[in-house]
Parts: C-alpha cells; structure tokens; sequence
C-alpha cells in the first residue's frame, strides 16, 4: 500500500467542506508558510522536494518558479491549468471534485513563495459544476480568513478566482490559456517571450497544473527532503494516474511514483487486470503519448521490469518506450482494433487544432481523413507510408505542442501495430464490418519491432 | 466544408435579446473581478450567461449585447464565440445531450451508445430531434475516461452509461420538459 | 551587436534584431546572397505581431551562439527568433530544414484551390513563387478542398476564403491602421476563416491595405478584378498630395496606355509595401492626370511582371535574338532555382 499524500483523507466525512478539511489537518501549510517561512524558503523546499509538472511535460516546478521575473511594482500571478482536457486524464476533476480545498491550500502557499497576489483557476467548462464547488471552496476560505487582506496577520494579501473555459482542448497549453484567460480565443502564443516573463495581462506569470500545486501542501508540510525520499530518482513523490479502458477496476490512483508497471497495471489495489480478455496495447500518460504493446509497457527494451517513472516509461526512446505524460492511463484489450483508436485520436487533435499554424491546421485533417479511409476498408498499402509521412511533417514544426501530440500516437501505432495496418488494407470487406476486430492474424506476443 | 456547420450569422428569424436583471447583475459582477482595463477577461464566462438566457444558443443578438454589456467590438465576440465549441451558434433543444466518443470512451463502448442514442432519437449527432426536446451531439473528450460511456447534459455528467440507463435518462428528461444548460447551480 | 552566420554568410546585427531580419539585410547588402533569405507568408515587417503562423520561414540553428553553442533541438520559426551573438543558422543548407519546409508548403497547397489560371492575383501571388521554389509537381492530396462562396466585403474588395492560408494579415491591418477592426478569423481548426460574421462591409479609409498585404488571391481589389493580366500592364511610380494626413501618397499605377487600371502601395524587395496609402488614392483616383509620375516602376527581373512590354532594352533583346531563347531561358530558370 502505497503513501498517500494527496488523497490521505479523501474518504473522511466532510473533507469537501471547510471543516471537515481543518479538522483533518488542513491549511497547516498555509500557516507554516506565512507565519514560520520566507517566500524563498518555500521557494527552496518546493526545489528540495524534486517535484515535476503533473500536467505532462515533467518539468521541475522550483526550477519553472524560480524563472518568474520580479520587476518592481509589476504584479505576478499564478494561474492553475484545470483545463484538464487530455484524453485518459480526469485526475484533476477527481481531486478538485472530493478534496476541493486542497488546491486552494495549494494555492495560497505557492502564491506566497511567488509573491503573487491574485491567482486564478482556469476550469474547463465542461466541468461547470466543478468550478461551483471550487467557488464553494473557495468562499468558506475567504469567510475564514485564509484568502482576503493580510492572511494571518502575516500581512500577506491574497485573492482566488476561478475562471470556466467554453470547450477547447487547446487551453490546456499554458499560453493559449492564458489567451483563453483574457477573453479571447485560444491561440496558442509564440514563444519566447515565455510566460514567467510575460505571462497574464503582459505580466510575469506561473502556470502550474492542478495536482502540482496540491503536492506543494505536503511538501511544505512535511519538508521537501521528506517528499523526495518517495520516488526513484528524478521521479519523486507521489503521483496520480487516471486509469481507464478494457481494465477491471477504473479510477484515480495515487502512486509512489517507482512501482513496476506490472503491478500497477495487474495488481487489485490498482487497475485490477483486463476486464475479461487479454491486453493487447497500453497508453500509459494520455492520447498524446506513444502507444506501445501490452508487453513493452511491462518490459524495457533491456528485459528489466518498467516502473512507473518519467525515466523509466521513456526508456527505449520514442523506438521502444512512450511516456508519463499527464498519468492519462487507459490500456487496450485485445478486441479493440488499432487502426480504429488511431483514426479516433487524429480526429480530436483535428478537432482540437486551434488552426494558427499551417502543419498543424491542415495535416490534422489529412491523416484524419487517410485513416477514415483505411479503418473504412477503402485504403491503400501507400495510405500507410502517407500517414508516417504526413506526422514527421507535422511534428516539431508547429508553433506549440499540439502538433507533436497529433503526430506521436499516429507514428508509434504504425510503428507497433503496422501489421493492422496492412490487415485493413488486405481485408478491406472484413474490416468494413463495424464489428470486425483486429485480433487473429496478429502477434501472439509483442515484437519490439522499429519502424 | 468539414462536417461542422457555419453558424448563423443573421439577426434575421431570431428573436431580440436582453440580459435579464439577474443576468446583467451576474455580468458586472464577473467583469468586476478582473485588474482595471481588463474586464474582457470576462467575456467567456458572459457568453454561457447569455447562451443560458437564450435558450441555450448564442445568437447575433445575444453576442451583441454581450458585446455593448462589455464595450467590446461585435467582432471580438464573434471571433471568441465560434472558436469554443461549447458555444451552440444555431437554436438547440430543450435538452443537449453531449455524448463523448474519444478514445477512452469508445474503448468502453461510447460507439454503440451514440448509434443507439441516434436510433432513439430518430436524428444523426449533431442534430436536433423533430419535437425540439434533444439536440444529439458527439463531442471529444470529456474528461471522464475512467467512466465511459457517458454524456454531458447541462452541468449533470451521466456515467457508466448502459443502454438501459440511457434509455431510462431519456425518459426522465422528456417527463420533466425543462432546459438544462451548463451553468446550472 | 550581434553576429550571425547564415548558410556561411555573416552580419552584424543590433540586439533584438530576428534572424529573418537579419538575413534580408544580408540579402539587401549583396543581393548575390539573397538565397539566405527564408520565405515569409505571414511575417510583415510594418505590422505589429506578425508572423509564427505559417512557419514556412523555419531555418535550423545549428549553433545557439558563442555562449551557448548547443543547437535548437526544432526548426525555429526564423521571423520571431532573435539572433544571439555567434549564432549560426542553415536556410537552404541543410536537407532535414528543406525537407521541412517543403511539408508546410505541401500543407498550405493541399486545400487551396489551384485556380491560378483564373485568380487576379496570379504573377504576383507568394504562394505560387514559394510552391515553385519549395513544391512538389503533384499534390498527394486526394479529399475534397475546402471551398467557402466569394464574399464582397464593401464595394471595393472581394473576399476568395477558399485561397485563403490564414496568415492574419489582413487582420492585423484591421487592427492597427483603421479605427476599428470589423473581420477577424472566426471558427477554429481548418474551418477557421476571415469573415465580418454578420455580412456587413468594412469600411474605412485604410481597408483596402488588406488587399496589398494578403500573400494570395483572398483578398482582391473589385475596381480591377479581371480588368487585365497583371504581367500586362505598365506599373509606373507615382505621387499625389493626398489630403488625408495619415496616406503617404505613394504609390504604383498599373496602367495600360493612359488608362489607370489599379493603384497600390509601393512594395520593396521583399514583397512588403513601403507605406500604406489610403482608399480614395486606391480606389478613386483613378485618372492619370491626378497624379504626378515618377517614372517606370522597377520590377525585380524574378517576376512575370518584368515581362511585360515596357521595358525596352529586354524587349528587344529577346526579339533580337532567335526565338527561342534557350540559354536565356535556362539562366533564368537558373536564377529561379537559386
């Protein structure tokens, strides 16, 4: 049984509320922070604790605060992403949903070490009804005194709002959001200038996803060192994976981020196994990571069991390894058919596309197209070749990452799963059947094929 | 053009459009929580206001009160409006039922759903049935992988959907006959 | 200052200075080497926050700078990337960076329309030089093209969405030379388009600017629209004491005899025009008499314009010579492919 640091009491009567989460020892960073700390000091435990961005990329969070520019009498804001929009992930709704006043904790204690006065919450608008709660959450603070003027006498000012979004996966990369934030559409901006230097309205800003600022309660509680000694290198702490798909138990877990993948994919404390079948394929971080075989998620390419680690999930590289990404888990029994998931996930990120960049704009839409055409029985063995060329055009040439997420999971499913690939092209009547599933003429165990 | 539809773009055949007294008040309240100068910050919140206060679409004339309530240009609106695709830009029914079919969602089962939803209903994803009680929409991701098949209607998320359950869903929607929409408490 | 080395040729620059605008100085210092210069569609060097959406102008820094020498690990989008002292980049030296490029400008031609034979604004488009100096002789693409209706957007622009790359331009235009922008992009993804939503015109003195900024034939100026080929008019400099103390008066008439066809701004070695002009000078003063002529415009001898009946000396060189002119043809084709 792992620790729980995040969701330790979220089954406890009342933790929504303000005071079944005082009683339960809430807020306790808050008051270290202001009355025992310096903004730095906090700053330097958050860097001590080698605690990474939860919201995909990985990137050390005391290293991102300390990039914030400080310039004189221009204010700074810390904006939480709760656009939580990638498909797999619904972490951050599960914790804003039950444990609400930890992210305002969160909050406050982590605008203290930035020294911003006014944060705010972006939510997606689809979870309307969470961004009540979180107003809820955040009004029973202000009537208490943990948000407002001169928070604990500590002569520390501090307002939160929450903000609803209207439907744009796009909002999730931290300057479209931020677009999003004042009032316009979501357009990703081009960097530099980065946000900690030009962030919200033109002013220094830090961006941060939902579970990292909720893991900045423990860590100031608890000491930084404390939450390092959880986690196998520069994995720290504890993380928390949305896992769905054809398993047998779906929910959110809080992992100590290091347990093998077997367990957390097998165990019943965990996923539970597949639901009936056999596994056939994993997407361990969201629909933007590399999909890989059911087996090379257990295995690294040197045979030595796969842990739930950033470094270890990419090992092999984008030939034989995927990534953390933001814990977005769901994993493939063996009746589902590839080329169907594929062409289903190009058709969000063409959906998504916020229609800036050329590459982005329009080659979403071609391989879109190219795969409706072979998951319909109409394609060629080239459609193929066209696909792979298409994402390599797309990748690493657009202004922000949404292109890249569009080219990884087309590329590492042709790169894995060629074969159904081809089976569509070769049995076009067969898979013209809606039922039909890409199970018999396929591997019986994976090969750790490169493309 | 892709399957998506152009918006109306016509004051023509729709009907004239005012915040309502409690609307206005909400407006000036959202706007009021923004730095001096930048009270756009509000115009997404203001636009589900007025959606909500115009049985659930926005049209012409709801973004351009929307607009004069925020001392915005039309354009800025229009331009914001259309690129959220919560934002309905032709009349819906009583009840939009959004059905999510991304990956996730499909692994569970979410095609069979919105086919026997379309069946049902008598309508194709994304439109609206002959009585105007549903609007059928097939979106992306909702954010509720873990509890697929299921749909968004209004603020209520519907989980581990069944045929049965939906069916079942569909009947008390139809008995009780009133909007939902996004923003309801 | 800073210095940097594009495809082995070198500059001084201010700080600040991006690397597009650096290697169009080079390209200005000795037209020679103006093959370091990358193609920009959306970048407008007179309009604020342009450009990084049509990412035909990547180049790949292969040395960050003397500081810092690690390489970009990405192609960079070269018009809203400042240079660093030492800094080296690769135009049209590296095959990977090509090969790059040459996808954003197969992305950009796959739902454009191709209707060059008919569109007003073939022999002056950029995106018909840039497919000719990028593109591929085929499309792969074999899906139905976007289309939209021809719009008109006021009495004196046509709006052609479907040849549309979206390169924002036009709205930038709106946003920073008339008092109040009333198009934008609306919808997202590739369905975004320019569009005024409710059908309504755009009035201002300084709209028809959006004609001489688009790089395609979007946006069209109606007062010429099919009046001529382009390549077969004479574009003369002129001036005119316009009284609207924001229009710079200079200007380009495409003539043909002493008709006035179309009056534009004067456009620079790079496609951009030198100052804006308002639409009275655009679209009104079209009588030749109003305007004091300065002489024949020079046309850089890349374009089809250059063709075109009004320059003597290459007039009748080519009629001198025995047609066809194989070797001249080939070194012009040369000179093209550089």
């Amino acid at each position: 049984m792992g620790r729980k640091l995040l969701f330790q009491h979220i089954d406890k009567p009342g933790i929504r509320g303000l005071e079944g989460y005082r009683a339960n020892g809430g807020y306790r960073s808050v008051e270290k922070a202001l009355k025992t700390m310096s903004p730095e000091a906090v700053l330097e435990e958050v860097k001590k604790s080698g605690l990474r961005g939860r919201g995909g990329a990985g990137f050390p969070t005391g290293m991102k605060w300390s990039f914030l520019a400080k310039p004189e009498g221009v204010p700074r804001y810390l904006v939480v992403n709760a656009d939580e929009s990638e498909p797999g992930t619904f972490k951050d709704r599960y914790l804003m949903e039950r444990i609400p006043h930890i992210l305002v904790e969160g909050m406050i204690t982590s605008s203290f070490a930035l020294g911003a006065k006014v944060s705010y919450a972006y939510i997606r608008g689809e979870y309307f009804y969470v961004a009540r709660i979180m107003e809820q959450a955040i009004a029973e603070a202000r009537a208490a005194g943990w948000l407002g003027k001169n928070i604990l006498g500590s002569g520390f000012d501090h307002e939160i709002h929450v903000q609803v979004g209207a439907g744009a996966y796009i909002c999730g990369e931290e300057t479209a959001l931020l677009e999003s934030l004042e009032g316009k559409r979501g357009n990703p901006r081009i960097k530099p200038p980065f946000p900690a230097v030009k962030g919200l309205y033109d002013c220094p800003t830090v961006v941060n996803n939902v579970e990292t600022i909720a893991a900045v309660v423990p860590i100031v509680n608890d000491g930084g060192e404390e939450y390092a000694k959880i986690g196998i290198g520069k994995s720290t702490g504890t993380k928390l994976i949305s896992a769905g798909g054809n398993i047998k138990r779906p929910g959110v877990y809080e992992i100590d981020l290091g347990i093998t993948c077997d367990e957390f994919i097998n165990s019943d404390e965990y996923c539970g196994g597949v639901d009936g079948r056999a596994f056939k394929a994993v997407v361990p971080g969201g629909s933007s990571v590399p999909i890989v075989p059911y087996e090379m998620f257990l295995k690294t390419p040197t045979g030595e069991n796969r842990l739930m680690t950033y470094e270890s999930l990419s090992e092999g590289g984008f030939a034989q390894g995927t990534m953390m990404g933001s814990g977005g888990f769901y994993a493939y029994n063996d009746a589902q058919c590839i080329v169907r998931s594929t062409w289903n996930h190009t058709r969000f990120y063409h959906h998504e596309s916020c229609g800036q960049c050329s590459p982005c704009r329009e080659g979403t839409g071609w391989m879109e197209k190219v795969l409706e055409r072979l998951e319909h029985g109409e394609g060629r063995t080239e459609d193929i070749d066209l696909l792979w060329d298409i994402q390599r055009k797309i990748e690493g040439n657009t202004i922000c990452p949404l292109g890249d997420a569009a080219a990884w999971p087309v590329a590492s499913a042709i790169r894995h799963f060629r074969d159904e690939f081809e089976y569509h092209v070769t049995h076009r009547e067969k898979v013209k059947d809606p039922k039909h599933f890409a199970r018999e003429p396929f591997r019986k165990s994976a090969k750790f094929a490169t493309a | 053009m892709s399957a998506r539809t152009r918006p109306i773009t016509t004051t023509e055949g729709t009907k004239p459009f005012s915040f309502s007294e409690a609307g206005l008040a909400e407006c000036k309240a959202l706007m009021a929580r923004y730095p001096e100068g930048r009270s756009k910050s509000a115009l997404i919140p203001i636009l589900h206001v007025a959606q909500a206060e115009n049985d659930g679409w926005l049209s012409v004339n709801a973004m351009d009160a929307v607009a004069h309530v925020m001392g915005l240009r039309h354009i800025e609106v229009y331009e914001v409006a259309s690129f959220y695709s919560m934002f309905n830009l032709h009349p819906v029914g009583t009840y939009v039922l959004d059905v999510c079919r991304t990956t996730p969602c499909m692994l569970r089962g979410s095609d069979d759903l919105i086919h026997h939803l379309e069946k049902k209903l008598g309508v194709h994803a994304g439109e609206t049935t002959k009585d105007g009680m549903f609007t059928l929409k097939a979106v992306e991701c909702l954010g509720s992988c873990g509890s697929g098949p299921m749909l968004q209607c209004g603020a209520g998320y519907h989980e581990d959907l069944t045929i049965e359950k939906v069916d079942s869903l569909i009947e008390q929607l139809r008995a009780r006959n009133s909007r939902t929409n996004y923003t309801d408490r | 200052m800073a210095k940097v080395t594009i495809d082995g040729i070198s500059i001084e620059v201010p700080d600040g200075t991006t690397i597009l605008q650096a290697a169009r100085m080079i390209g200005e210092r000795n037209t020679a080497d103006r093959h370091v210069v990358p193609p920009a569609m959306c970048y407008y060097s007179k309009l604020k926050t342009s450009g990084g959406y049509c990412r035909t102008c990547i180049v790949k820094v292969t040395k960050g700078s003397d500081k810092d020498p690690r390489p970009m690990p990405k192609p960079v989008a070269s018009c809203r990337t400042a240079v660093m002292d030492g800094m080296e980049v690769a135009n049209t030296t590296d095959p990977a960076l090509i090969d790059a490029r040459n996808g954003v400008v197969e992305m950009l031609l796959i739902n454009h329309p191709l209707d060059c034979p008919i569109c007003d604004q073939a022999g002056e488009c950029h995106l018909q030089d840039l497919s000719y100096e990028n593109g591929k002789e085929a499309s792969r693409y074999e899906f139905e093209r976007r289309t939209f209706d021809p719009i008109d957007i006021g009495d004196t622009i046509k709006l052609h969405m479907t040849r549309c790359i979206l390169c924002y331009r036009c709205v930038k235009v709106g946003e920073q030379l008339t008092d109040g922008r009333v198009h934008g992009v609306i919808n997202r993804g590739d369905v975004a388009e320019i569009s005024t939503y409710i059908s309504q015109a755009i009035e201002n003195d300084f709209s028809g600017n959006m004609i001489d900024v688009c790089p395609v034939g979007a946006l069209t100026d109606k007062t010429f629209r099919f009046a001529s080929r382009v390549w077969f008019t004479k574009p003369v400099d002129a001036h005119c004491n316009c009284e609207n103390p924001k229009c710079s008066g200079n200007a380009v008439l495409w003539m043909k005899g002493n008709e006035v066809l179309r009056v534009t701004g004067r456009k620079d070695m790079w496609g951009e025009v030198e100052s804006f002009i308002c639409n009275t000078c655009r679209f009104d003063r079209k009588d030749v008499n109003a305007w004091t002529i300065e002489g024949p415009r020079k046309i850089d001898h890349h374009s089809v314009i250059s063709q075109g009946h009004y320059q003597l000396k290459r007039e009748q060189a080519l009629l001198a010579s025995p047609a066809p002119n194989v070797p001249e043809l080939a070194k012009r084709k040369e000179l093209k492919d550089r």
